[in-house]
């Protein structure tokens, strides 16, 4: 059980390395238009 | 929206080769492989092909108008004051601007408009934004001018026009962004919190190590501190600003549950006794972090989708200079420069006639249906519209001075003082605070005197468990839903307040011009042979007067004679030779000054004639053969939508800038009470009339309305609503924008509001009820944190459902809607 000592911090250093790839994303703009790089794929 | 103009003719089972619409029967090619509903669709296609860029039309969707090229030049883009206003220089001698587009809505649209930079060489990027029809185009300006860039555009079939609110949609998008970053981080905070006391809750049936149990506390505590300082933070500065304004507002509770709920938490996690919190308290945060987003998202579509219509306002002004004529934007324009204003177009600043007589139709500025003749010396204003034939005016007064931005002027001043409406929910922050804080504090005093151990615990339990999550959850919500199905429905609603507003019955004033009536010239009586419509219709042909107009609508199908000779008098009507004979089509003042013989039977008709019509005679010949009267259609659904609105208590009134006699003869028509249909009323006097019916009734005040001169009065009502096709201040200023014809809308709207509200009561007792038992099971010592956390996001969650599936505006049919 006390694995949990380690494991834990590392799994919030990990959801904390998702939370930051998350705000980068917001932060350049990816979620401005959530309709057209859909419809775009289409004619690629 | 203003592209969805239908064909005049009558269609036919043929599909146009580009837009997929019917093809009117006029424009059948026989024995053509390819038919186009019009000539736009034509050149598009021709381009499409010329291009090989066919695979545009494997592509499911279609467009739903037909695709009209303007053919403008566009040359206005290229001048200097628009590069100011719109054009941004970027390094390596590119500009960028951002164009809105008229007739974008779907797949193909995205395809076709991103390959423009393969179309126009010199572009270099040319990215769209289907949701908001804006493209950004970057482009080097030494190689293509912005007018032929324009123009590409234009020949696919999406008419562009310069976007205004740049610096207002960047605002926007970083508004956006932060929220969107403030959202993810408090999401993940919390599914992490709620995981550690999973552990926590499962660990105390099983006893779990002390050791363990006292590490997740600490776990829990530690990842819940950046919740509060970073997407909890808005709360704090939110019940803060309502602390420094005296204005109560729901943050203000929200603040002081969670400030006690995380410091309580800290101390008992330092403490290592008694319950923490912080799972409840990080899934608060989020959950209303997720609604104002979802509450904001909706009220701004609304919002956008109003103003993005704005774009389409005439931008340009045809200016006279040294005999040669050119294009400049509107806002270049100065007193003394000389306007070529032609027959069919606004005027773009107020001026004088110095060359040329024509009517103007001013229904925009004054709601006057009948258009009234200009020469010479006399005064013309800028947005009405020139009907009959080439003037050129002096410019007086142009931009601010002018007229109509004097009107525009009064609109915002009246939007100003229009008072703040407060929420309902807002409302009840206040004493909902204060309620919660007494009975906080009167359970700390009477258990302490009670010498209970727990006095402290249970009035922070009791604060904790009365954060009116729900409650603050319950209107957005509520109102978020209702618009989104509202906006789907045809009405686009820019606040939730005129929705609480219209739930009660009040009274609605409605403008005559363009809101009851079509607001366009139809053909009403016709007392004549059969043989003489098409002589008619040819000599109509050529003139743009909305007369003219009447005649064609109502005779679609008629085929046109053959005309040698025609002229335009003005103030009078048309004459020339059509077949042969002479005929001549004006009123009864024109025709009779040149006829000796009126028929007795055609006179005792006139006779008869509602004298609100517009009359017209036709004389073939030297004899008077034919009458007909035309006027200003009441919309079908009116009578019918007004007297629902009298049955479920509106008042109905009617005001409108026409002449008396029309407006009380409509008024007769529709079932108005006598002293409620008033006529003659400048846009001053609406203005007025509303701020002394709001004064005098304590009622609601609806009004309704399509023009300028309807906006002063729009903005100045309770509840200002603006009408399909109407002008762009109007759209500016109501608080709900109608994009369907007729008034069946309203009968919805006001059925719609008054569920919504219903629905909004129901979540605010059903919040209110899950705060009564966490009260009293906290007064009263037994509230575990497992309970705690059951009974706080149970609360939401109910809201959350009560509101999604309410019936608000789903139903399909406005008649049976009353529950």
């Amino acid at each position: 059980m006390s694995v949990i000592y380690l494991v834990l911090p590392l799994a919030i250093i990990i959801v904390g390395g998702a939370v930051l790839a998350f705000v980068w994303s917001a932060k350049s703009g990816q979620y401005d238009d959530l309709e057209t790089p859909a419809v775009r794929v289409l004619h690629d | 929206m203003s592209t969805a103009i239908t064909p005049a003719a009558v269609a036919t089972d043929a599909l146009c080769a580009h837009c997929g619409l019917p093809v009117p029967e006029g424009l059948l090619e026989d024995g053509a492989e390819r038919q186009f509903c019009c000539s736009g669709c034509h050149t598009a296609f021709g381009i499409l092909h010329a291009h090989g860029l066919d695979s545009y039309y494997g592509f499911a969707e279609r467009r739903e108008a037909p695709v009209r090229a303007s053919g403008r030049s566009y040359d206005e883009f290229d001048h200097p004051a628009f590069a100011k206003l719109y054009v941004t220089a970027l390094p390596n001698s590119l500009s960028r601007t951002e164009l809105y587009l008229e007739g974008v809505h779907c797949a193909s649209c995205v395809w076709l408009v991103e390959r423009v930079p393969l179309l126009v060489p010199g572009v270099l990027r040319a990215e769209l934004d289907v949701r908001r029809s804006l493209a950004v185009i970057e482009w080097d300006i030494a190689t293509v001018p912005l007018s032929r860039i324009a123009q590409s555009f234009d020949t696919l079939g999406y008419p562009p026009h310069p976007f205004r609110g740049v610096a207002r949609a960047d605002m926007r998008k970083r508004e956006d962004r932060a929220m969107l970053v403030r959202i993810g981080i408090a999401g993940a905070i919390a599914i992490n919190v709620m995981l550690a006391a999973l552990a926590l809750y499962a660990g105390e049936l099983n006893t779990m190590d002390a050791g363990f149990t006292r590490f997740f506390r600490w776990v829990s505590f530690a990842i819940t501190i950046p919740a509060f300082i970073w997407p909890g933070r808005v709360f704090f500065t939110g019940a803060w600003a309502s602390l420094r304004a005296r204005a109560l507002h729901m943050d203000l509770p929200i603040a002081i549950a969670l400030a006690a709920g995380f410091v309580r938490g800290a101390m008992n996690t330092i403490t290592n006794s008694g319950p923490i919190y912080f799972d409840g308290l990080a899934l608060l945060i989020f959950a209303l972090l997720v609604g104002r987003f979802l509450q904001q998202r909706g009220q701004r579509m609304a919002v956008d989708a109003a103003e993005e219509l704005h774009a389409i306002a005439p931008t340009t002004a045809r200016i006279i200079e040294n005999d040669v004529s050119r294009d400049i934007p509107s806002e270049a324009l100065l007193p003394g420069m000389l306007l070529d204003v032609r027959a069919g177009e606004s005027f773009p600043a107020d001026g004088v006639v110095i060359h040329g007589h024509s009517s103007v139709n001013a229904a925009l500025l004054t709601g006057e249906s009948r258009p009234a003749s200009v020469t010479v010396g006399q005064m013309v204003y800028a947005g009405t519209l020139n009907v009959a034939s080439p003037l050129r005016v002096a410019v007086e007064q142009a931009g601010e001075t002018s007229r109509i931005a004097n009107l525009m002027r009064q609109v915002e001043d009246s939007a100003k003082r229009r008072a703040p409406i407060v929420q309902m929910a807002n409302r009840m922050a206040g004493l909902f605070t204060a309620i919660v804080l007494a009975v906080a504090a009167g359970t700390f005093v009477i258990k302490s005197q009670l010498s209970s151990a727990h006095a402290l615990d249970d009035a922070i339990a009791l604060l904790i468990v009365t954060c009116p999550c729900a409650l603050a959850l319950a209107t957005p919500l509520a109102i978020t839903v209702a618009v989104a199905r509202a906006a789907r429905r045809g009405m686009l609603i820019k606040g939730g307040d005129a929705l609480e507003l219209l739930a009660t019955p009040g009274i609605i004033v409605l403008d005559k011009t363009g809101t009851i009536t079509e607001g366009r010239i139809t053909l009403s009586v016709w007392h004549g042979p059969d043989w003489v419509k098409p002589l008619v219709l040819a000599l109509e042909e050529g003139s743009s007067h909305p007369l003219a107009d009447g005649f064609r609508r109502a005779w679609p199908d008629v085929p046109t004679a053959t005309v040698s000779a025609s002229r335009h008098i003005a103030g009078g009507g048309l004459e020339g030779t059509v077949d042969g004979h002479m005929v001549r089509i004006g009123s009864p003042r024109f025709i009779q000054e040149s006829t000796v013989h009126v028929d007795v039977s055609l006179q005792r008709v006139m006779n008869d004639l509602d004298h609100t019509m517009t009359l017209v005679q036709v004389a073939i010949d030297g004899v008077i053969v034919a009458i007909a009267g035309l006027s200003d259609r009441v919309r079908d659904d009116a009578l019918d939508s007004l007297q629902q609105l009298r049955g479920r208590g509106w008042r109905t009134v009617m005001l409108s800038g026409d002449a008396q006699d029309v407006v009380a003869s409509v008024g007769r028509a529709l079932a108005f009470e006598a002293q409620d249909s008033i006529g003659a009323v400048s846009p001053e006097d609406k203005l007025a009339f509303v701020e002394r019916l709001k004064a005098t009734s304590g009622r609601t005040v609806v009004m309704v309305g399509d023009g300028v001169n309807d906006a002063a009065a729009i903005a100045a009502a309770h509840v200002g609503i603006g009408v399909h096709g109407g002008a762009e201040a109007c759209l500016a200023t109501a608080d709900i924008y109608l994009t369907r014809p007729g008034l069946g809308a309203l009968v919805e709207l006001t059925d719609g509001s008054r569920r919504t509200l219903r629905v909004i009561r129901r979540n605010i007792a059903l919040s209110i009820g899950y705060n009564l038992v966490g009260a009293s099971l906290a007064v009263f010592g037994l509230l575990t944190p497992l309970i705690a956390a059951i009974l706080m996001p149970t609360s939401s969650i109910t809201v959350v459902l009560g509101s999604w599936y309410s019936t608000t505006f789903a139903r399909p049919t406005t008649t049976e809607s009353i529950s």
